[in-house]
């Protein structure tokens, strides 16, 4: 299992000083954030994308190509890279771009963006949002297959023997999640390819999410990627943390009651019944997400979002140091504890090439077949430390 | 069996926009016959509720409950009391945190108390373009109360009581004309996905 952060690059004021932070200072932040999680020991690091104040999350191939250059270990990933309204070229490019760079520690999630002036903005209609995203990933995912594509669709220019460059590494496109909140048609879209889904999870009931990703399992296994309970199921959650879980609620308290997606709206009590939020000691936070395992089956990818409303980066980083030290490794074990032998782990580089191997290897028909060139500059990534359980029991 | 959800956005207790919409929900069994039941959403109860679910965007608790109520009903009878010319935010917030689709070819009676008679063009002028919008199948009676209609008993022509029988008695025919049907569920029966493909080529 893969544990992480995800964050969409708000600007927000503290509401405990009034101060905002520079949109240079929230960039830097974020750079410490992400060495921070892998510090320690968290897998995954993913940054949004918004083209709108108060954000600071455009361009983020940039974003994730700093932090990979400061980091070794951790895979880069987005929350979530806007398919509706940029297009599906750009994105290839730039993300097997990172691939390289970073020698690939990258997959996605897609998104749609729900801000509507983003849509004209970049020429788009928002009421074609779901059909964007279905046109535009289809494309999205020849291009990274098919070397030569010839391409006509209603959203974009056509394209004549077009060739993405560079080709995704070792001939391995990065593994892709589809994000929703709330639209059956992307769990859909996410099954039909066997890739990830992954249920935002923060801001609805649990009874919500169970429904978007026991779709999504029924139709996995309908397209005939593997069993329902082997589909690849990612989930956010929420949470801050003191020793002392009263204290955790007190410093919390005005974060929450100003925070830009709930404030002035149900109480911290209210909210965290009835959506994934916890806030309080360590050990409330490991029993609340194990719990997500109760609806959600096993699954692979669980983010957390730890750096938002305001809090400063000072207490983010704390934050970090409580869910690497205290939190993940309690999580890693039990969880591994629970999953059955037949349920996968998350995709990385490293597997996505070893299974491109043997499924070269079979449909030639020969065991004899070496590891192509490509395939045996494989970079080796310490896989195993995202199943860590080994280092964590010993 | 036939249910009716009558929702009622009155505020003081007791309220005329509750005795209406009771007055309403009963006639409406009457009309519907063995076995139609009402039920009464009162909206003062989930004022609360309703503010946190346009900021969070989803129901809970009993708000929870009650967004399923109405999209189960068979038909809903919509009370309001007029506010500054119109129905009140409350009642408008309740209706603005239904899903898409929740009443649409639903039948509904609206329905409105004042002080005077003098506003009794809100159901026309605001309600009716209200559910319009939602395309839910709005009879062609709507009910008006002012507070003197409350004492005018049934002698006059034209009197609340035979306006209610005349509302209810429509709405009780669309029900048994329509028969009961449930919107798809969008999890249960999902699009495939050679569909959504193959709306866009």
């Amino acid at each position: 299992m893969q544990f992480g952060i995800f964050t969409v690059g708000d600007v927000t004021p503290d509401p405990t000083t009034g101060r905002t932070p520079s949109e240079h200072e929230r960039i830097k932040a974020t750079v410490e954030i992400a060495k921070k999680a892998e510090e320690v020991g968290l897998d995954v690091v993913a940054v949004g994308e918004h083209h709108n104040p108060p954000f600071i999350a455009s361009a983020p191939t940039t974003t994730l190509a700093y932090i990979g250059a400061q980091t070794s270990r951790v895979i880069l990933s987005t929350s979530t890279t806007l398919i509706t309204t940029t297009d599906p070229v750009l994105i290839a490019e730039n993300y097997a771009k990172l691939q390289h760079l970073t020698d690939g520690r990258v997959d996605l999630m897609m998104g749609r963006g729900n801000t509507g002036p983003v849509y004209p903005w970049f020429g788009k209609d928002i009421r074609e949002g779901i059909n964007l995203a279905i046109e535009n990933y289809h494309l999205l995912h020849r291009l990274w297959r098919e070397d030569v594509v010839d391409w006509e669709g209603k959203f974009r220019t056509p394209l004549q023997g077009f060739t993405s460059t560079p080709r995704p590494l070792d001939g391995v496109p990065p593994f892709v999640w589809h994000g929703s909140i709330r639209s059956p048609e992307i769990a859909e879209q996410a099954a039909y390819y066997g890739d990830g889904f992954f249920a935002n999870h923060i801001f609805w009931p649990a009874s919500h999410t169970k429904r978007m990703v026991d779709l999504y399992r029924r139709r996995f296994e309908h397209y005939g990627h593997g069993t329902a309970d082997q589909a690849i199921v990612g989930l956010g959650g929420q949470a801050y943390m003191a020793k002392n879980s009263q204290d955790a609620v007190n410093e919390f308290r005005p974060y929450f009651d100003n925070a830009p997606v709930y404030g002035h709206g149900p109480s911290l009590e209210d909210f965290t019944r009835e959506t994934p939020l916890t806030v309080g000691s360590p050990q409330q936070v490991i029993e609340r997400t194990l719990g997500f395992r109760e609806y959600a089956g096993d699954y692979q990818r669980q983010l957390f979002l730890m750096d938002h409303a305001g809090l400063p980066l000072k207490t983010v980083l704390e934050q970090l140091d409580l869910l690497g030290e205290e939190v993940v490794p309690v999580l890693r074990k039990e969880f591994a504890a629970l999953k059955p032998a037949h349920v996968p782990d998350a995709p990385t580089h490293a597997s996505l090439v070893e299974a491109a191997r043997r499924a070269a290897v079979e449909s030639t028909g020969s065991s004899s077949v070496e590891p192509d060139e490509t395939t045996s500059d494989a970079p080796v990534y310490e896989e195993g430390r995202l199943e860590a359980d080994e280092e964590i029991t010993a | 069996m036939t249910n009716v959800v009558v929702i009622s956005a009155g505020i003081s207790v007791p309220s005329s926009t509750r005795i209406l919409a009771e007055s309403l929900g009963k006639a409406a069994r009457d009309h519907l016959g063995d076995p139609a039941t009402y039920d009464v959403i009162e909206l003062r109860d989930l004022a609360h509720l309703l503010t946190d679910n346009v900021l969070t965007g989803f129901p809970t608790g009993a708000l929870a409950d009650a967004v399923r109520r109405v999209a189960e009903a068979d038909a809903i009878i919509a009370v309001s009391p007029v506010y500054t010319g119109s129905y009140s935010g409350l009642f408008k917030m309740f209706f603005d945190v239904l899903e898409d689709g929740t009443l649409e070819g639903k039948p509904v009676l609206i329905a409105a108390t004042a002080g005077t008679a003098r506003h009794s063009l809100v159901l026309e002028f605001a309600m009716r373009p209200l559910f319009a919008y939602l395309r839910a199948e709005v009879v062609p009676t709507a009910v008006f109360a002012a507070s003197e209609d409350f004492g005018a008993g049934s002698v006059r022509g034209g009197s609340l009581s035979a306006r209610i029988d005349r509302a209810t008695g429509e709405l009780a025919d669309k029900v048994l004309r329509r028969g009961t049907t449930l919107p798809a569920d969008p999890f249960d029966d999902p699009t495939p996905f050679e569909d959504l493909l193959g709306d866009i080529r």
